[in-house]
């Protein structure tokens, strides 16, 4: 391991395969290393996700055979709604539908991480927080599904007249994640959240005063308190659009920035495209 | 007299030896045939029976140490003196040994005609800290995202700048810096162990943290296994797996109360502190949002982990149950420098079967020289009682090191 020359501390980056070395999974827990709870998720999923799914938004689903059985595979959609909902029916979805039903990591914003209660919640559903090196981890090392809104919190504050318009896709840093974990990007669109808790209006200064992301105006809040919490029984349609592989661009395509941005604008493009496809489609709000 | 050819095995300066690190892994080095010499200095008497380690109480100051590593010919350095736990010494004590201790042990470490060809560091996982924004697993080559909050942090990063440095201006010491996670084990004090030992785990309301702990014995391993092999830069050591803080509760058994709000957490801190919890400030920052290091590194260096964070958990929660059976750790032993000396002197003790110094591995010729050696010494008056205390300095020279092996064979002919 010694060579002559040597580079003085810190040791250069990660870049050798260090994926032999990932630490065995200890069947006697039932909660993962990241903090995911199968106990608290299997509570949600009976009590909550299961009756949104079936009942509440009556949730139609096509192409899930787009979400690759094995390997890792990045998942992006549009997102909507002041508490969204479309990353539960995404992960329920999958579960399913899929032939070979798979856990799906949701990526969050680390503002959840120093929310109490919020904090503990998120992560035993399978929340992660959203910083590149967790994502890269899931995707390349543990080779599993994660879901990620690039809008972020963009698309959750938009207001109900700016629905299905998709907001910019950050940086593009979801693409560049992809294509260094090399794992293909699965486009998702998804009609019905925007008109589950749709937003009328933001009060800023109740938000500085709670702390929040954002303090909405919807149907149900703040005047119904926690009742606000309620979702309206939109219909959920669900598109898992063709996989984008991310393998074949090249050495270091995530260097190329202006590839980087081609192609996050392209499966804008395409998100895009399909909404406007399934909104135009659809009759009624409430019954698709 | 001159020791006949040496076996060429290595000779290391163990700092810090009064820690529990320190002498546990004398005590490791001790086992090591490889090791030919093991000098441990420290402010404090060691901890734990030592059988061949030369103790020198000395402090941190520069001129001393590099006069005992130049003396002895120091190839390895081990530095476990770092204070990363509150817990073990007062904020201006700790800074003091941490900042200014590293520099001086540095200082006498290099330099061009420096015998040391090797520094291990024992830094902490601390020196990552722990923030909202942080990633799940911090790896070597990430660094902590803000500024460190608590003086023992601030202490940490800043030693290992000072570490940093030092390899760069001695690029042809091999510089090993061992990050380790929050260690756990029946005979290690920590601000951990101490809180995990309450009959309720405690936790900020709201929070149940990610958490990942270091068994005591891959600690000693792992610092043992940095000295054995050239392994240049930076390494985190902590077990597999990840735990939540509830899941360590119910490991151990017990309820995870949560004495502490989300908000105004320091004034509660403070509160809990009168009635005797002590929770540090660099703890706070951990029961709130946790922290994980990716070891994988030090895996693929070599270094088999002996135990999960859940097996390590599982093993203190053992020593809970059994502790009051078995009684305090480290009773059994008081350092007593006369008591010490006679058992490595004195001619009367009888060899204690094992081949401590290596005897079985010289020549024929080799032998009769040391006899030769021993028959001219017989001559001179008793070596032991006048040379008093200041013979702790000249314990690690080559000289004295021939003394012990006289001594050996005159008690063992």
């Amino acid at each position: 391991m010694t060579t002559t020359t040597r580079p003085a501390l810190p040791p250069a980056t990660l870049s050798d395969d260090l994926r032999d070395h990932l630490p065995a999974i200890e069947p006697e827990r039932t909660v993962s290393d990241w903090g995911r709870s199968e106990r608290v998720e299997g509570l949600v999923d009976r009590t909550l996700y299961d009756f949104l799914y079936h009942y509440w938004f009556r949730c139609e689903v096509e192409g899930i055979e787009n979400v690759p059985s094995t390997g890792g595979a990045l998942l992006v959609s549009n997102h909507a709604g002041a508490l969204p909902p479309d990353a539960s029916m995404i992960a329920k979805a999958i579960q399913e539908e899929h032939p070979r039903p798979r856990k799906l990591h949701l990526t969050v914003e680390h503002f959840f991480k120093g929310c109490p209660f919020l904090s503990m919640f998120v992560s035993k559903i399978g929340g992660v927080p959203a910083h590149p090196a967790n994502v890269h981890r899931l995707l390349h090392d543990e080779q599993q599904l994660v879901l990620v809104f690039p809008e972020g919190a963009k698309a959750t504050e938009k207001l109900y007249k700016d629905r299905y318009k998709l907001r910019r896709f950050g940086r593009g840093g979801f693409v560049e994640a992809a294509m260094r974990a090399r794992v293909p990007i699965v486009p998702i669109a998804v009609v019905g959240a925007e008109e589950a808790m749709p937003t009328f209006a933001h009060v800023g200064l109740l938000k500085r005063l709670t702390g929040l992301i954002y303090f909405p105006i919807t149907p149900l809040f703040p005047h119904l308190g926690l009742l606000g919490a309620a979702y309206l029984p939109a219909k959920f349609k669900l598109r898992f659009l063709e996989p984008v592989p991310t393998d074949r661009m090249g050495e270091r395509a995530w260097e190329d920035t202006g590839l980087v941005q081609e192609v996050a604008g392209d499966i804008r493009a395409r998100i895009q495209d399909e909404l406007v496809d399934m909104v135009g489609r659809r009759r009624s709000v409430w019954f698709g | 007299m001159t020791m006949p050819a040496r076996s060429g095995g290595r000779r290391v300066l163990v700092t810090g030896l009064s820690s529990y690190w320190g002498g546990r892994l004398a005590q490791a080095l001790e086992r090591d045939p490889g090791v030919e010499v093991i000098v441990g200095v420290s402010q404090d008497d060691p901890t734990c029976e030592l059988t061949r380690t030369e103790y020198v109480r000395v402090g941190t100051q520069h001129a001393l140490l590099a006069r005992i590593v130049q003396a002895a010919d120091i190839d390895t350095v081990i530095d476990t003196r770092l204070v990363v736990d509150s817990i073990a010494a007062p904020p201006k004590a700790a800074h003091e040994n941490n900042v200014i201790g590293t520099m001086n042990v540095l200082a006498a470490c290099g330099g061009p005609d420096s015998p040391v060809r090797k520094f291990v560091f024992k830094s902490s996982a601390h020196y990552y800290g722990c923030e909202r924004d942080d990633p799940a697993y911090f790896t070597e080559a990430m660094r902590r995202p803000h500024p460190p909050r608590t003086p023992i942090e601030k202490d940490i990063v800043e030693a290992e700048r000072a570490v940093e440095a030092f390899a760069r201006r001695n690029p042809d010491v091999t510089v090993t810096v061992l990050r380790f996670a929050n260690g756990l084990g029946p005979d290690l004090r920590t601000s951990h162990s101490a809180l995990l030992s309450l009959p309720v785990v405690p936790s900020i309301l709201g929070f149940d943290p990610r958490y990942q702990f270091i068994h005591e014995d891959d600690i000693t391993g792992a610092l043992e296994h940095a000295a054995a092999h050239d392994l240049p830069g930076v390494y985190n050591a902590a077990g597999d797996g990840v735990l939540v803080l509830s899941e360590v509760a119910s490991l151990l058994g017990k309820p995870l109360a949560p004495l502490l709000p989300p908000w105004g957490t320091g004034v509660a801190t403070a509160a809990l502190r009168r009635v005797g919890v002590r929770i540090p400030p660099e703890l706070l920052q951990q029961l709130r949002y946790g922290r994980a290091l990716d070891n994988r590194r030090l895996k693929a260096a070599g270094y088999a982990l002996r135990a999960t964070t859940r097996e390590t958990v599982q093993a203190f929660a053992e020593h809970l149950r059994t502790r009051d059976l078995r009684g305090a750790p480290g009773d059994g032993y008081r350092y007593e420098r006369e008591v010490e000396e006679f058992l490595r002197w004195s001619p009367a003790v009888r060899s204690t079967g094992d081949d401590r110094l290596g005897l079985g591995r010289l020549s024929r010729d080799q032998l009769a020289e040391l006899a030769r050696a021993l028959d001219s010494l017989e001559a001179r008056p008793a070596r032991l009682a006048p040379r008093g205390r200041e013979s702790t300095l000249r314990t690690g020279s080559p000289s004295s090191s021939g003394g012990a092996a006289d001594s050996e064979l005159a008690a063992d002919p």
